[in-house]
């Protein structure tokens, strides 16, 4: 890697891969790995977004992404800072509307993979992002459900990303607002909810899946420089370890440089004041 | 049907204690609207909106609202709703009830609105806790297979109001690009308001558009910009920079009720309202 020349991204700016990368870039990174070809992904705003882009950028050109705006298949030049940038609506093949993207596509399961984040985690993939504190009288009120609900409840499986601390991997959730394995085992099966809900959750630290005979949440790789006494004590409740924890191989000089260029495309575009 | 210009029209049609659902999917946001009634003082609405954004954080933290129908509270890429949070957890400026759903249900209700049935049914909210919080959100047993399949009561606002890219001389609307619910929450309302960029003598060939026809329109303005910071596709861009600004406005109280005297309340009009930011920022 040494002596290699800068790489400049379409910005001008010095994107080249020989700077350490940081855990927000390696969490992305991975992420965006586990999108395969093709898929038919539903993307949530942040993290989701700029993993799902960036996998339609190097390895996977066909994927076909949708947010919940009633864009499909579209393919932003820069990050949406929302879920209805107009940006979005250029780049789709086709837009529809609210009912339509949540009952004829959502629903009828259309979807490979629903792309969620969240401010809490348990240990079987249930999400919070409602309340922290009691719904009545919040210490903390967050935006709330939006689209997920039914994402973790239609797509054929969905992907959780989010930082991991005792803060945001918890004991116990404040509010459920979409289901995970719900208390494990085969009890979100047997209630009825569709898809085969949260297959991995990609955090700043590694990454964990469902173990297959109870459901929890159990570490199977770590990234390079990270510990699994690290990402245990990151956990808020007693982490399972995989028999073999993998380590994540780091990012790619061309995964890292357009990943920096995506996000540098970005910045100046929702810098940009208000064009008259 | 009838053209008029807004301050008439918030004036004739927007009364305290109604339910009213400004529509608009992070597009087309009326704005315009929104401020009109921070000005005329409105109290005691029951404001519904998927996701409440700016104009609504603005609704409530100048205590125009007693309830809220929503399903995403958040500024979009940005963060909190400050006023929102403000209200929901410490009663300012008054307490707000809220009703919360999920975006699906949300679309579910609209639609149920729109076609007059009373209540829409979907497969959603398995497995939240959104129902043990929102007694609105019930179920109902097909009579063809015997699935429990979850229902919302249908929404049916006293006004909705919504913002276009154009409207005929006839008051036909029709709008472009991303087209969220706004068809659905129009034909839901009982009264229907459209603010318009601009009125022209043809709408073009509009054969699969969003058209809403002049006789479910109650009364249209021609506000350019009316959407700002929201955007209207094709006219001007959303203004990501205000929404990211927003943030550190709406985060104080005091900060906030100074931003909105200045920029709502001592401006006559949207058009005096851009003019203010453009002397903020000159």
């Amino acid at each position: 890697m040494t002596g290699a020349p800068a790489v400049t991204g379409r910005t001008g700016a010095d994107v080249s891969a020989r700077a350490p990368w940081t855990p927000d870039e390696m969490m992305t990174i991975a992420a965006a790995r586990l999108l395969r070809p093709g898929c038919v992904c539903f993307v949530g705003i942040g993290v989701p977004s700029a993993a799902a882009n960036l996998a339609r950028l190097t390895h996977a050109p066909d994927i076909v992404l949708i947010y919940e705006s009633g864009t499909i298949g579209t393919k932003p030049d820069v990050l949406p800072l929302s879920i209805g940038d107009g940006e979005l609506a250029e780049t789709a093949t086709v837009v529809v509307s609210l009912p339509e993207i949540f009952s004829f596509w959502l629903q009828a399961g259309r979807i490979d993979v629903g792309f969620l984040g969240a401010a809490q985690i348990d240990r079987f993939g249930n999400l919070n992002t409602t309340v922290i504190g009691d719904y009545a009288q919040p210490k903390t009120r967050m935006p709330g459900a939006g689209g997920a609900p039914e994402i973790a409840c239609h797509a054929r499986r969905t992907f959780v990303v989010l930082k991991q601390s005792r803060r945001s991997f918890v004991e116990k959730l404040d509010f459920r607002s979409s289901a995970g394995f719900l208390g494990g085992g085969a009890e979100r099966a047997a209630l009825g909810v569709g898809g085969t809900g949260p297959q991995v959750v990609i955090t700043d630290l590694g990454v964990l899946k469902p173990d297959p005979a109870t459901n929890e949440m159990t570490l199977v790789a770590r990234y390079d420089g990270i510990t699994v006494e690290q990402v245990v004590a990151a956990t808020g409740w007693p982490l399972r370890v995989a028999a073999q924890v993998d380590v994540v191989p780091p990012p790619t000089e061309q995964e890292l440089a357009v990943l920096r260029d995506l996000n540098e495309r970005t910045r100046i575009a929702h810098a940009r004041p208000f064009a008259r | 049907m009838q053209f008029g210009n807004l301050l008439e029209i918030i004036d004739a049609f927007v009364r305290d204690g109604q339910s009213i659902a400004l529509e608009g999917f992070t597009h087309l946001i009326p704005f315009a609207a929104g401020h009109e009634i921070i000005r005329q003082r409105r109290r005691d609405l029951h404001l519904i909106r998927m996701t409440p954004d700016l104009i609504y954080d603005q609704l409530i933290g100048m205590g125009c609202a007693r309830e809220l129908t929503f399903s995403w509270g958040g500024n979009p890429g940005v963060g909190s709703l400050y006023r929102l949070r403000d209200a929901v957890e410490h009663g300012w400026p008054q307490p707000l009830r809220i009703h919360e759903h999920s975006h699906a249900g949300m679309a579910a209700a609209y639609t149920a609105g729109a076609a007059r049935l009373p209540f829409g049914v979907l497969r959603g909210y398995a497995g939240t806790d959104l129902p043990g919080v929102n007694a609105q959100i019930r179920s109902v047993i097909c009579p063809y297979s015997g699935e429990r399949l979850a229902t919302v009561p249908a929404l049916n606002p006293d006004v909705t109001i919504l913002h276009a890219q154009t409207a005929d001389r006839n008051g036909n609307v029709r709008i472009d690009g991303i087209v969220g619910a706004q068809k659905e929450a129009a034909l839901a309302a009982r009264q229907l308001i459209v603010t318009v960029e601009r009125i022209v003598d043809d709408l073009g060939h509009a054969m699969n558009a969003v058209v809403l026809p002049h006789w479910v329109v109650t009364a249209i303005a021609r506000v350019p910009r009316g959407a700002y910071p929201s955007y209207a596709h094709g006219v001007y861009a959303r203004d990501n920079a205000f929404y990211l600004a927003w943030d550190d406005i709406a985060r104080d109280r005091d900060v906030f009720r100074a931003w909105m005297q200045r920029h709502v309340l001592d401006c006559r009009d949207h058009a005096q309202f851009l003019e203010s930011l453009e002397e903020q920022a000159a």
